[in-house]
C-alpha cells in the first residue's frame, strides 16, 4: 500500500478550503444583479385558498414581481413528480397526486408554499410578502398515518388518502410457519418521523441567459444531473441542454438533498420572468417544514421460532406516511428499500410484508439517511432481541443461531446476499466492548443509582445502489449506473469527472487515492470533478451508499481505457508490439527488456500525436466509463450499545458504543471511520432525542432547533469502531459502502440497551427522559418466556 | 426583523431619557433574548436603547454580606468571578449553566431577570436566595419582582442597574436541561441563610418562577435532602410540552431540589 | 442609514447598514466574508461564531451596530493569506474534525474560545461540554472533539500564536 493508494488515511484534498472560509456553498455564489426570492407559507396544515391579495406587497420598497400559483399554471409549469412506481397488490398504479411548485387551490401541509416574493433584498421580500393576504378556508386536518385513511380526503384521485397497498412475500406459506411455532414474538412499533437538517440551510440561485437562451441553477442538490433531467422533462422548465445546473459545495444531504423541490422551479420560472438572477436560501425554521422528512412508520411486527430459537417465519404489517405530495423517491423508501431487508442477518424461512402508503397534511417525506433499511433493522433487531429475551437465550446467541452462513443466500425478499460473515463482527465487538465484563460493570451502575443495560444490533443494508435491471423491473424510473470520464491532460495530471457528488464524504480525497494508486502518479496530480451539469457527463448523484462501490467501479472501468489506449501510444514510442507492454508503477515497459516510457512521456505522446498516424489510433487520451453495477452490496456489522439510565429521572447515558462493520474494501480507513461515527450519532439520534410532532391542528410543534433536538457533542459518547471484511463480489474493487451504516444500526442498539436497562419492553422512541421515566414507572415488568 | 432606531447612551439617565421619548423603545442588555424573538417578527420596538456603553453597569462584588452584579455583568464574567466563586458558588454556578457558552460570552444578568422567561435560570436564583433588585427608581425584593411569565414588577422607564444577592451559607443550583433549547426544564435553586429557608424553582410553573413552601417548611427542621424524601408538589400548574408533562416536571422538581440539598449541604 | 465601523480581521471597515443589519448579515452581504455561515435562525448551531473583541458570539445575534468600534476576527483572519494554518485550523484537518465543512468555521472559532476559557490541556468531557453552542451532523463529534484537544495542545506549544487581531 503506498501512502495515498487505497487504504491509506490520506488527509483531506477538501478541507483546505473548508478550514479558511473559502468553501463556496450555494449561498456564497454571488451573481451580479442578484434578486431574492422569499416565500409566502401556508400557516394551515390543510385549507382552500379563496384568494390572494397581492397588490399592496407590489407597491412595497424594492419589490419587483410578486408570483403565485395561478401563474405558474398559467405558465404551463409542471408538477413535481415522484420517479418510482409502486402499484398495490391488486395491480393498480400508486396514486400520484398533482404537486405544483406553489400551491393552487388548495394547501395540503403547514408550510406549504403559495406565494413568492422576488425583490432587491432578503429584508425588503419579507417586509412585503407580510402584505400579501392570502384568505384560506381552513379544512380539517390528519396528521398521524394510522388515522389517515379515516380522515380528510386530501386529494381528490386518491381515496382514503391510500397512495398504495402493497405486499411482498408469501402470505400463506408465512400463516403456515407460525401455525407451526413454539413461541411468537409480537411488537408494536413506531419509526419516529426525523427532520434530517444538514447545517447547510436549501438553497437555490437561478439565472437566465436571454443572449442564449440558458437557464443556470446553482443549488444544494446530491444530484444535479437528476435534478435537470426532472425540471427539463417533468417539470417541463426548459430543454435538457438549456439548463445547467451546479451543485457547488453542498453542506450536507442526508438525503433531504437528492429530492427536486419547489424552491428550485419557482427560482428558475422567476429568473426567466423578471429577467435577473433570483436566489432563495433557506430559514432553519423554513427547512423544518419544507425539507422532506424521513421515517415516520407505524408497524406491527410478528416473529415465529421453533423450540429451539430458530427463526421460522416474520410477519409485518407496514403503515408509511409519506406526507401531504409524493416526494422525487419517496415510493421505494418503504417498500423495495424497506421489506427488502426484513431477513436481516439471518435465515429465514419465510417473510410476508404488507405496506399501506398514506397522505397526511404534513411535510413529504421521502429517503433520510438509510431510507428504510433503518425501519426494517429497527423492526427486525427489536424482535430478534425481544424473542431472545422472551425465550431465555442470549440475545448473542439467539442471533448467532440464525446467521445465514453460506453465500451467495437468497432471502425470501428479492434480495440475494453475496458475502459477508456475520460470526466475524459480532465476535470482534463482543470482544472490543468486554460483553463479558458487563455484569460487573452492571452492579457497579446500581450502586450509584443507574441502571446498566446492554443491547445489540446486527444490521444489514443493501448498498450500491443499483443494477439498473433489477430497479427498473420493481418501478424507479432511471438506472441507476454511475459513469466517470478520466482526462489525461498532456503533462500527465489527470481530471476525473464523476457523476456521484460530494457532500462531505471526501470524494475529491478518495478518488483520488484510487487515481493515484492506478496510474501510478502523486495524489497531487490528480482532480475529481463533480456537481455540475455543463462539465461532468450525466451521473446519478450520491446517496444509497453507492459512490465508492458504484461511482469508483465506473473510474475503474475508464481507468482500464486509460491504461489500454496508453499502452498503444507507449508501443508506437518504444516500437514494440501492443502486447509486450507492461504498465506498473507509472511505467511503461516492454517485457523482457529495460525499453520503458514514464507516464508522463506517454501522456504528451498521446497529445502530440508525433509517433503515429492518427488513422490508427486517435490522438489523446481522455475515456469514458458507464458502469452499471449486477447486484446490490451488503454492508453488514455488529453494533453494541451500553447504557447507564437515571432512574430518577429517566435520563439516558450512552457510555459505551462499538461498532464493528464489513464494509468490504476500505478506501480510506479516516473517512470510513468518520461515516461510521456520523451514521451513529443521527441514529442516537432517532433513538434519543429526536422525533418531529404535529399536533392534532397539524402543526409542527418541534418547528426550529428550540425544540427539535439535534445531538449535541455532550449527548454522545466517544465511538470504538472496528473493520471486518469479505469483499463485495458485484465491483471490481470490493467495495460495500460505509454511508448509512451507524444509521441504520444504531436506534436498535440504542433500544435494547435501554429496554435491557430497565426491564420492559414498552418504550417507544425518541426515549427521551421523561419517556423512560414513564416506562419505569408505568412499564409492565418483562414476562418470561 | 422589523427596523428600529438604534442608541447608545453613556448614562443611566440617558438610556432612561431614551426610553421616555420612545414609547415602544426596548432596552438592549446582551440581545440574547430580544434579538432572536425579533429576528421571528414577534416583537416589533420603535428603538433599542443599547446600554453596553453605559458606565459602571457590570461586575461583580463583596459589599457588606452580599455581592452586587452589575446588571450588564456577562454570564460568562459571572460565573467566573473570584468573589463569587469563593463566596457563593452555587450562585456562581447559575450563570455558568446559562445556555452555551457564546450565550454566556454575550448574555447578561439583568437582561435575563427583565425578561423572566418562564424556564431562565437567574430568576431561580433571585428568588432563592431572595436577591434585591436594583433599578435606577428603587430596590425592589425577589419575591415582589417576578410577577407571571415574561411579566415583572418593572415599570416604564425603569431600568435595571445591579442586582443585590445575600451571602447564603448553604446555596445550590440543579438544572434540568431542556434537551433541545438549553433552557431549564426545571431548575431548583436552595438555600440557607440563618433561619430563611428558600426552595424556588424556575422551568417547571405555568406561572414562571415559584418557591416551594411545603419543602421549605420541612427543610426547617433539618436543611438536608432527606427531609424532603419522597416529597413532590402537586402537578397542577406545572407547564406541559412535548418535553415534560406536568406530572414529570413535578416529580423533577422534587429530585433536583434533593440533588440541590445534597450538593449545598456537601 | 446609520454608518458603522469596525475593525475585521484586521482591517478597518465601514459601512451603512439599516440597524437591523445583523454581524453575520454584514460580514457575509456587505464584506462578501462568506466563512461564517448561517445553518439556524434560533442562536443554536453555532455556524456563525465569530470573535468580537476576542470572545466568541453568535454573530446571527448580534446587531452590526453592535460592533461598532470592535475588533471582529472571523475564520477569513486566523490564518494569513498564503501564510500558515492556525494550529486548531491544522488539528481539524489532520483529525478529520470536518466532513461537509458548514459548521467548521463556528466549530474552530468556538473551539478557540475553548482554549482562552479553560486553556491547553482539555479533557474531552469539558471539550464536549464547552460545544455546547455549536452542533455538527456529519461527524457524531468523536473527530472534532479529538481535533480541539489535539488543537489546543498544539497551540501551547507554538506559543500559542495569536491570530491577526
Amino acid at each position: 500500500m503506498s501512502a495515498t493508494g487505497i487504504g491509506a488515511a490520506v488527509r483531506r484534498k477538501e478541507d483546505l478550503r473548508f478550514i479558511t472560509g473559502r468553501g463556496q456553498y450555494t449561498d456564497d455564489v454571488i451573481r451580479p444583479r442578484e434578486t431574492r426570492a422569499v416565500f409566502v407559507r401556508s400557516p394551515h396544515a390543510h385549507a382552500r385558498i379563496r384568494g390572494i391579495e397581492t397588490s399592496a406587497a407590489k407597491t412595497m420598497p424594492g419589490v419587483i414581481a410578486v408570483l403565485t400559483g395561478a401563474e405558474l399554471a398559467n405558465d404551463k409549469i409542471g408538477n413535481l413528480i415522484c420517479g418510482w412506481m409502486i402499484h398495490s397488490k391488486d395491480g393498480t398504479p400508486m396514486k400520484m397526486a398533482p404537486h405544483p411548485a406553489l400551491a393552487f387551490g388548495k394547501v395540503n401541509h403547514q408550510g406549504d408554499a403559495v406565494a413568492v416574493v422576488i425583490a432587491e433584498t432578503q429584508v425588503q421580500g419579507r417586509d412585503a410578502a407580510e402584505k400579501i393576504k392570502v384568505d384560506y378556508e381552513p379544512l380539517p386536518a390528519v396528521t398521524d398515518p394510522a388515522k389517515a385513511k379515516s380522515g380528510p380526503q386530501i386529494h381528490d384521485l386518491a381515496p382514503k388518502n391510500t397512495i398504495y397497498e402493497w405486499s411482498l412475500g408469501d402470505a400463506k406459506a408465512v400463516d403456515a410457519a407460525f401455525a407451526s411455532a413454539k413461541h411468537v414474538t409480537r411488537l408494536d412499533i413506531v419509526n419516529n418521523r426525523l427532520v434530517p437538517n444538514a447545517i447547510e440551510p436549501r438553497a437555490a440561485l437561478a439565472e437566465y441567459d436571454a443572449g442564449t437562451d440558458q437557464l443556470t441553477l446553482w443549488n444544494t442538490t446530491q444530484n444535479p444531473h437528476v435534478s435537470r433531467l426532472v425540471i427539463a422533462a417533468f417539470v417541463g422548465m426548459a430543454p435538457e441542454h438549456k439548463l445547467r445546473v451546479i451543485a457547488p459545495d453542498v453542506g450536507g444531504g442526508f438525503g433531504s438533498k437528492i429530492f427536486i423541490y419547489p424552491e428550485e422551479v419557482v427560482c428558475l420560472w422567476a429568473a426567466r420572468k423578471v429577467g435577473r438572477p433570483v436566489k432563495w436560501t433557506a430559514d432553519r425554521s423554513e427547512s423544518f417544514v419544507t425539507d422532506a422528512h424521513g421515517r415516520d412508520h407505524v408497524t406491527h411486527a410478528e416473529l415465529a421460532l421453533d423450540a429451539n430459537g430458530k427463526i421460522l417465519a416474520m410477519r409485518v404489517k407496514t403503515i408509511a406516511n409519506l406526507g401531504a405530495y409524493m416526494s422525487t423517491f419517496s415510493s421505494s423508501v418503504p417498500t423495495y428499500l424497506y421489506a427488502t431487508l426484513l431477513s436481516g442477518q439471518y435465515d429465514i424461512p419465510q417473510i410476508y410484508c404488507e405496506v399501506d402508503a398514506v397522505y397526511t397534511n404534513t411535510v413529504p417525506v421521502d429517503a433520510y439517511r438509510g431510507a428504510g433499511r433503518p425501519e426494517a433493522t429497527f423492526v427486525v433487531e427489536r424482535l430478534v432481541e425481544v424473542a431472545a429475551r422472551q425465550m431465555g437465550i442470549e440475545p448473542a446467541d439467539l442471533r448467532k443461531r440464525n446467521f445465514v452462513k453460506s453465500f451467495p443466500h437468497q432471502t425470501p425478499v428479492i434480495m440475494a446476499y453475496d458475502a459477508g460473515d456475520y460470526n466475524a463482527s459480532l465476535k470482534m465487538a463482543l470482544e472490543l466492548a468486554d460483553v463479558r465484563g458487563f455484569n460487573k460493570r452492571k452492579r457497579e451502575a446500581a450502586r450509584h443509582g443507574k441502571l446498566r443495560g446492554l443491547g445489540y444490533s446486527t444490521y444489514i443494508e443493501a448498498c450500491g445502489i443499483a443494477p439498473s435491471q433489477a430497479v427498473g423491473s420493481l418501478g424507479c424510473g432511471v438506472g441507476l449506473w454511475e459513469s466517470a470520464e478520466v482526462r489525461v491532460n498532456p503533462t500527465g495530471s489527470v481530471e476525473v469527472l464523476t457523476g456521484t457528488h460530494a457532500h462531505g464524504q471526501g470524494h475529491e480525497t478518495t478518488f483520488a487515492q484510487l487515481v493515484s494508486e492506478r496510474l501510478g502518479i502523486p495524489f497531487e496530480n490528480v482532480s475529481i470533478v463533480h456537481g455540475d451539469t455543463d462539465k461532468v457527463q450525466f451521473g446519478m448523484g450520491t446517496y444509497g451508499s453507492r459512490s465508492g462501490a458504484v461511482g469508483m467501479s465506473a473510474i475503474v472501468k475508464a481507468l482500464d481505457k486509460i491504461e489500454a489506449k496508453a499502452k498503444k501510444v507507449a508501443a508506437h514510442m518504444l516500437e514494440a508490439a501492443e502486447g509486450d507492454i507492461v504498465f506498473r508503477d507509472g511505467k511503461f515497459t516492454v517485457a523482457g527488456t529495460d525499453k520503458s516510457a514514464a507516464w508522463g512521456d506517454v501522456a504528451l505522446n498521446a497529445y502530440i500525436a508525433h509517433k503515429f498516424a492518427g488513422q490508427e489510433l486517435e490522438p489523446g487520451l481522455k475515456e469514458t466509463s458507464f458502469y452499471d453495477p449486477t447486484n446490490f452490496t451488503f454492508p453488514a456489522g455488529c453494533h453494541i450499545c451500553e447504557v447507564e439510565v437515571d432512574s430518577e429521572t429517566g435520563k439516558t447515558e450512552i457510555v459505551n458504543w462499538t461498532a464493528v462493520d464489513d464494509f468490504g474494501t476500505v478506501v480510506n480507513p479516516m473517512i470510513v471511520e468518520g461515516q461510521v461515527h456520523g451514521g451513529i450519532a443521527q441514529g442516537i439520534g432517532q433513538a434519543l432525542l429526536e422525533g418531529a410532532v404535529y399536533d392534532n391542528d397539524g402543526q409542527l410543534v418541534t418547528g426550529s432547533l428550540m425544540d427539535y433536538c439535534m445531538p449535541h457533542a455532550h449527548d454522545l459518547p466517544s465511538f470504538k469502531v472496528g473493520l471486518t471484511e469479505t469483499k463485495a463480489p458485484s465491483n471490481p474493487l470490493g467495495i460495500k459502502g460505509c454511508g448509512e451504516a451507524g444509521a441504520i444500526a444504531a436506534p436498535a442498539a440504542v433500544i435494547n440497551a435501554i429496554t435491557d436497562a430497565i426491564g420492559s419492553e414498552n418504550l417507544i422512541m425518541p426515549a427521551t427522559a421523561q419517556t423512560v421515566w414513564a416506562a419505569l414507572k408505568n412499564g409492565q415488568p418483562r414476562q418470561a418466556a | 426583523m422589523y427596523n428600529f432606531t438604534f442608541h447608545r447612551p453613556t448614562t443611566v439617565r440617558q438610556a432612561a431619557g431614551l426610553l421616555a421619548r420612545n414609547p415602544d423603545a426596548k432596552l438592549l442588555a446582551g440581545g440574547h433574548s430580544l434579538l432572536p424573538v425579533m429576528k421571528q417578527r414577534l416583537a416589533q420596538p420603535s428603538a433599542l436603547i443599547d446600554l453596553s456603553l453605559v458606565e459602571g453597569l457590570s461586575g461583580v462584588e463583596q459589599k457588606g454580606r452580599s455581592i452586587v452584579i452589575g446588571a450588564m455583568t456577562r454570564h460568562a464574567d459571572a460565573a467566573n468571578s473570584p468573589v463569587l466563586q469563593q463566596l457563593l458558588p452555587g450562585l456562581a454556578s447559575v450563570p455558568a449553566s446559562v445556555g452555551d457558552p457564546q450565550v454566556r460570552n454575550r448574555g447578561t444578568i439583568g437582561g435575563s431577570i427583565a425578561n423572566n422567561d418562564p424556564n431562565a435560570d437567574y430568576p431561580a436564583a433571585c428568588l432563592g436566595l431572595g436577591a434585591t433588585i436594583i433599578t435606577n427608581k428603587r430596590r425592589i425584593a425577589a419575591d415582589d419582582f417576578f410577577t407571571g411569565m415574561f411579566s415583572t414588577a418593572l415599570e416604564d422607564g425603569e431600568i435595571i442597574t445591579k442586582v443585590s444577592f445575600p451571602i447564603a451559607k448553604k446555596a445550590a443550583y440543579e438544572k434540568f436541561k431542556h434537551p433541545a433549547s438549553g433552557f431549564a426544564l426545571v431548575g431548583v435553586f436552595v438555600s440557607k441563610r440563618g433561619p430563611d429557608i428558600r426552595v424556588a424553582v424556575t422551568g417547571a410553573g405555568a406561572n414562571g418562577v415559584f418557591r416551594v413552601k411545603s419543602f421549605e417548611e420541612a427543610l426547617k427542621k433539618r436543611f438536608a435532602a432527606k427531609s424532603i424524601e419522597g416529597m413532590t408538589i402537586p402537578a397542577n400548574g406545572m407547564n406541559s410540552d412535548i418535553h415534560a408533562s406536568p406530572e414529570y416536571r413535578a416529580h423533577l422538581v422534587g429530585v433536583l431540589a434533593r440533588r440541590a440539598l445534597a450538593k449545598a449541604t456537601a | 442609514m446609520p454608518a458603522v465601523s469596525m475593525t475585521v480581521n484586521g482591517k478597518a471597515v465601514t459601512g451603512d447598514v439599516e440597524a437591523r443589519t445583523l454581524l453575520v448579515q454584514f460580514l457575509r452581504e456587505d464584506l462578501r466574508l462568506t466563512g461564517t455561515h448561517v445553518g439556524c435562525d434560533t442562536s443554536q448551531c453555532g455556524a456563525c461564531v465569530v470573535h468580537i473583541d476576542g470572545i466568541a458570539a453568535k454573530a446571527c445575534t448580534t446587531l452590526a451596530l453592535q460592533c461598532e468600534g470592535a475588533k471582529i476576527l472571523t475564520i477569513e483572519g486566523l490564518a494569513e493569506p498564503n501564510g500558515p494554518l492556525h494550529p486548531m485550523q491544522e488539528a481539524f484537518r489532520e483529525h478529520h474534525g470536518l466532513q461537509c465543512g458548514f459548521c467548521t468555521p463556528g466549530m474552530i472559532m468556538a473551539a478557540l474560545d475553548i482554549v482562552r476559557r479553560r486553556g491547553n490541556d482539555l479533557d474531552e468531557h469539558t471539550i464536549r461540554e464547552q460545544l455546547d453552542g455549536n452542533i455538527c451532523r456529519c461527524t457524531g463529534y468523536h473527530n472534532i472533539v479529538k481535533a480541539i484537544a489535539a488543537g489546543a495542545k498544539a497551540m501551547a506549544k507554538g506559543g500559542a500564536r495569536q491570530a491577526a487581531e
